[in-house]
């Protein structure tokens, strides 16, 4: 994300490819290069049956099993329009802020073995949906040209490619896959980063899977990428010469190819400042992409208007219909969420809220703050504990979960043992978090004897207690530890927090200047880790405050 | 030299329903007769005599059972061979599908079969319907059955041929540009073009699919009739296919032509030889006669449909043949890659025609190509439906030659392509259009040799037209019996 100049940090997937992705600057002129990313996205369509006929829409089938006249392509056999896969597309038009229109179907005319008919029906200069965005959660707003209804080919083998054996080279076709329903999605080449178009894959198999169109499945074909990679000066305004890089099956391979294409004709750039319009193929094992076909000899498809088929035209009522069965969206998800805390979320709250989306939390969250505990906390409890067991916390009783983090708001739990707790919860998928607190004899100390604790502690220990009131900070951790060992771990960090502010208050002139640092020096090293993802030099105070409580 | 009507589906379908026939007996019949004379015609491709003989044994089962199987009943029905059948071979007398036994049957099959129909084989056609006399087929042409030194017409030709030497007394054909209408009326019966959409493309193999309609052929109107009632109407497996009620053809044989308003179109008396001009005036003639208002019309647009068709036509075609590639079916020619393969199988899987009609459309669909001729082809197309629509707003049916000359020698127009072209120049506007169209004999040329007069109807006219061909029937049979 250094040089793309595009939204501001943040936007890294987590645990993702560091930042950066973008090529290196340094070239003669000193300005930096700015990649150019547009994709398109083939989406399977979660139809019971292929696109023109009845066969079976299923992965993992025993091969050519799924297969009759049409979807082979035999002499005199016809296409007939699968009416539900037409309304997951319109559902993937709306969900994309597409206009939804009338259209027809094309043949693009071309020869391929797993091709049946040796033309795919496709939509081409009258597509159903046309014109619309994706706003990803770097607040990018990404533009739709058009996503349009396709069938799928079939699925070639290649067996014996050694080079070695010549006789045993052949290749093996499956044609189950042929006739299968898909929507190809096109962007505007708005992308800047490797990192920005993963985000824009992640976001939009989000939005495909809320719209029920797809199973978002990457590694079982259910989304394919194509992308259109260019390079340009920074602050140049026309784009550069584009090349197409195919064979995108992860999302890690969409990041590596760009990175490498990228890289590739910056290169060229600096090197003979030309790059050749063409197609290339992303070689996995390689990690490079290599050329398929120049622009001299890309196919001349011929499209023409599918006689077999007549013009689409779905009345409003239809539109209305599949707009209607549209699930919420991850943008308003995320929006549901925000709502929640009540105020604008901190940046960290903002990832939290990201994370808990993406992992298809935020059902659990809502309906357990909906049961009274604060949003904030289960906000963060489920961003940072439940990741780990995404299974179990899916079926996790949320009245449980609601439960266990009102009781840790209110005191009755420290922050450790309240973690204790969900852990059963999750092994259990649910329960009564007060008798398991019971069970584990987890007790949090009353607030007479929390402050009986640290009057201990800071009695016995005049020194240190003399240097933290001079403002030597960090000491709170030191009596944090202190008091915990004394408690055996029952009290809890912010309580103790609470009570030291409260006689370092009573004890002498408050150091300001101080005070909000040294909550930052004590608890950066420790508590920080469970909140932060490891940027703990990201967070704002409230978010430093937030990770306080995880001591 | 016109042989005595093979006898009639209706009388077969009689006497098969009320017992005074076996199938079986009628299809024995049938399968003498094709065999006789089939060393000299050349009508069929495939003879199916034992699915024939076991469809006859199971109509008869049925019967003696007491159902009914049908207006059909034993009737033998010849099938051109573009129209799949299961298990049955089906080649669209091309090489590249030699051997080829569709695993289903076409929808006009499975409904002739409902119907009680006898199917006995597959007739010969031009390769993959693309020619006007039947030789371009790979396994050789057809003869006309009154001469066998003449074509039967085309593409339909083996079918048109089969009805007209009354081996069968009904047969299907397909029609892209007057593959029906065309040897009928060179052979002497009736073919008749459907509205596009009303009787179902499922399992006919594809030429041009916009164009594209199965048709009857029939030694009579009412046959016709029947026939078209039985293959017609919706089909969910096609898409094109009307939702619309079968007009009841059958029912308007007898009404007469009284105050039906028929023009007499000028280019389709004009451009054809005068002995046929004569006849088609001579039948306007007979309409005005039987109380019909005759005139005269120009629809000088109708000149523009041969042109139209012949970028449209194998632009589809272009794209429709391209899955004969030899990965999956037919013919294989083996070679180091699979472009290769590709290209040696098609050179060697199509005949001449077939592979000029595949580069002239893929060249009208070509990058920078596309707006000048098939965009082109496609707005003279809307022309022709508004010259029609016009036409039909001061007329009931329009009447005209079916084909320019009566049947033409072996050999005479093979060399010279458009020659070739021109005898579709009379069928082709329908096509475009959508309407319905159909064939009836109306006495011969100078030459001895059948003349076909043609009824052009708006689209779902069917009803009109089979009035207007019943009359020209009547008159017919009264002039020359």
């Amino acid at each position: 994300m250094s040089v793309d100049g595009g939204a501001p940090g943040g936007t890294a997937p987590r645990g993702g490819a560091p930042g950066g992705t973008a090529p290196r600057g340094g070239a003669p002129g000193g300005t930096a290069w700015e990649t150019v990313v547009g994709l398109e996205v083939h989406c399977e369509l979660k139809t019971r049956t292929k696109l023109f006929c009845s066969c079976k829409n299923a992965f993992g089938d025993e091969p050519n099993t799924n297969v009759c006249p049409v979807c082979l392509g035999l002499p005199g056999s016809l296409p007939v329009l699968n009416a539900f896969a037409v309304e997951l597309a319109m559902r993937i038009g709306t969900a994309l802020h597409c206009e939804v229109r009338p259209s027809i179907f094309h043949r693009k005319n071309y020869f391929y073995p797993d091709m049946p008919k040796d033309y795919q029906i496709s939509q081409y200069d009258e597509p159903i949906n046309v014109g619309g965005w994706l706003e990803l959660p770097d607040a990018t707003r990404v533009g739709i040209v058009r996503a349009h209804i396709e069938e799928d080919t079939g699925k070639t083998t290649h067996q014996g490619e050694s080079g070695r054996i010549h006789a045993a080279e052949y290749a093996l076709v499956d044609y189950n896959r042929a006739g299968v329903p898909l929507v190809e999605i096109v962007s505007e080449p708005d992308l800047r980063s490797a990192a920005q178009a993963r985000l824009y894959v992640t976001e939009l198999r989000a939005v495909l899977v809320a719209t029920g169109a797809s199973d978002g499945r990457m590694e079982e074909g259910s989304l394919r990428v194509d992308a259109n990679v260019s390079v340009r000066r920074l602050g140049d305004g026309a784009y550069g010469t584009r090349c197409e890089v195919k064979n995108l099956n992860s999302l890690r391979s969409l990041g590596r190819a760009i990175e490498y294409e990228a890289a590739r004709q910056v290169a060229l750039l600096e090197a003979t400042g030309i790059v050749a319009q063409e197609t290339r193929h992303w070689d996995e094992n390689a990690g490079r992409t290599v050329p398929l076909r120049s622009k001299e000899e890309a196919f001349d498809y011929r499209y023409f208007p599918e006689p077999d088929l007549v013009p689409l035209a779905p009345d409003a009522e239809w539109q209305a219909r599949a707009a209607g069965a549209i699930g919420l969206l991850p943008a308003e998800r995320r929006a549901r969420l925000s709502t929640l805390l009540g105020a604008a979320p901190t940046t960290q709250q903002a990832e939290q809220v990201r994370v808990v989306v993406s992992q298809g939390l935020d059902d659990l969250v809502v309906a357990a703050a909906a049961g009274g505990a604060p949003a904030d906390l289960v906000l963060v409890r489920a961003a940072n504990e439940l990741a780990s067991d995404l299974d179990a916390a899916l079926s996790l009783d949320p009245g449980a979960f609601g439960a266990l983090v009102a009781m840790e708001a209110r005191g009755a739990l420290t922050a450790t043992q309240s973690k204790a707790v969900l852990v059963e919860l999750l092994t259990a998928g649910g329960g009564d978090p007060a008798a398991i607190a019971a069970a584990k004899g987890f007790e949090a100390l009353s607030e007479s004897s929390l402050a009986d604790a640290v009057r201990d502690v800071v009695e016995a220990h005049p020194d240190e207690w003399e240097r933290f009131m001079a403002g030597e900070a960090k000491l709170a951790g030191f009596f944090t530890g202190q008091v915990m060992r004394a408690t055996q771990g029952k009290a809890d960090g912010k309580a103790i927090a609470a009570e030291l502010r409260r006689l370092r208050e009573r004890d002498g002139p408050d150091p300001t200047d101080h005070g909000g640092r040294g909550d930052r020096d004590d608890h950066g090293g420790r508590g920080d880790r469970d909140n932060h993802g490891g940027r703990g030099d990201g967070g704002d105070r409230t978010g430093m405050e937030r990770a306080g409580e995880d001591v | 030299m016109i042989p005595a009507a093979a006898e009639s589906a209706l009388d077969v379908a009689g006497a098969v329903r009320r017992g005074e026939r076996t199938a079986r007996s009628v299809t024995e019949t049938a399968l003498e007769m094709i065999a006789a004379r089939e060393p000299e015609l050349h009508a069929f491709l495939h003879v199916a005599a034992d699915e024939a003989r076991a469809a006859a044994d199971s109509i008869d089962d049925a019967l003696r059972a007491g159902r009914d199987p049908g207006p059909l009943a034993g009737v033998p029905v010849a099938l051109k061979d573009n129209l799949c059948t299961r298990g049955i071979p089906t080649t669209c007398a091309s090489k590249i599908l030699e051997g080829w036994r569709p695993p289903y049957d076409a929808t006009v099959v499975v409904r002739l079969r409902d119907a009680g129909a006898v199917v006995v084989g597959k007739t010969n056609l031009d390769e993959f319907a693309m020619g006007s006399s039947t030789e371009n087929s790979c396994q050789g042409p057809t003869c006309h059955p009154m001469d066998p030194t003449r074509v039967p017409g085309g593409s339909s030709g083996g079918s048109a041929a089969a009805v007209g030497a009354g081996l069968v007394p009904l047969a299907l054909g397909s029609d892209t540009g007057g593959s029906v209408r065309q040897p009928a009326a060179l052979c002497g019966t009736v073919g008749m073009k459907p509205t596009y959409g009303l009787v179902s493309r499922y399992g006919l193999v594809a030429f041009a699919s916009s164009l594209d309609q199965i048709g009857p052929l029939a030694g009579s109107v009412a046959d016709a009739a029947l026939l078209l009632e039985v293959i017609a109407g919706h089909d969910p497996l096609d898409s094109t296919s009307l939702d619309h009620p079968v007009p009841q053809v059958s029912r308007s044989i007898d009404a007469g032509v009284d105050r039906m308003r028929v023009g007499l179109v000028d280019e389709l008396v004009d451009d054809t030889a005068p002995d046929v001009a004569r006849r088609i005036r001579e039948a306007a003639e007979e309409l005005a006669q039987a109380g019909a208002l005759v005139e005269e019309v120009a629809v000088p647009e109708m000149r523009l449909g041969l042109s139209a068709y012949y970028l449209i036509a194998p632009a589809e075609a272009s794209s429709n043949l391209a899955r004969y590639d030899g990965v999956r079916y037919g013919l294989r020619v083996e070679a180091p890659d699979v472009a290769a393969m590709n290209t040696a199988t098609r050179t060697a899987g199509f005949g001449p025609e077939v592979k000029r009609r595949i580069m002239l459309g893929t060249y009208a669909l070509s990058a920078g190509y596309y707006d000048a001729y098939y965009g082109k082809a496609q707005r003279a197309r809307t022309l022709i439906v508004r010259a029609f629509d016009r036409a039909y707003e001061r007329f009931d049916v329009l009447l005209g030659a079916t084909a320019p000359s009566t049947a033409f020698a072996i050999g005479e127009r093979t060399a010279d392509p458009l020659a070739m072209y021109m005898s579709d120049v009379c069928t082709i506007p329908s096509n475009l259009a959508g309407h319905p169209a159909m064939s009836v004999p109306f006495g011969t040329g100078d030459d001895g040799l059948p003349v076909g007069v043609q009824i052009l109807a708006p689209a779902l006219g069917e009803e009109r037209m089979f009035q207007v061909a019943a009359a020209l029937e009547r008159a017919a049979g009264a002039r020359w019996r």
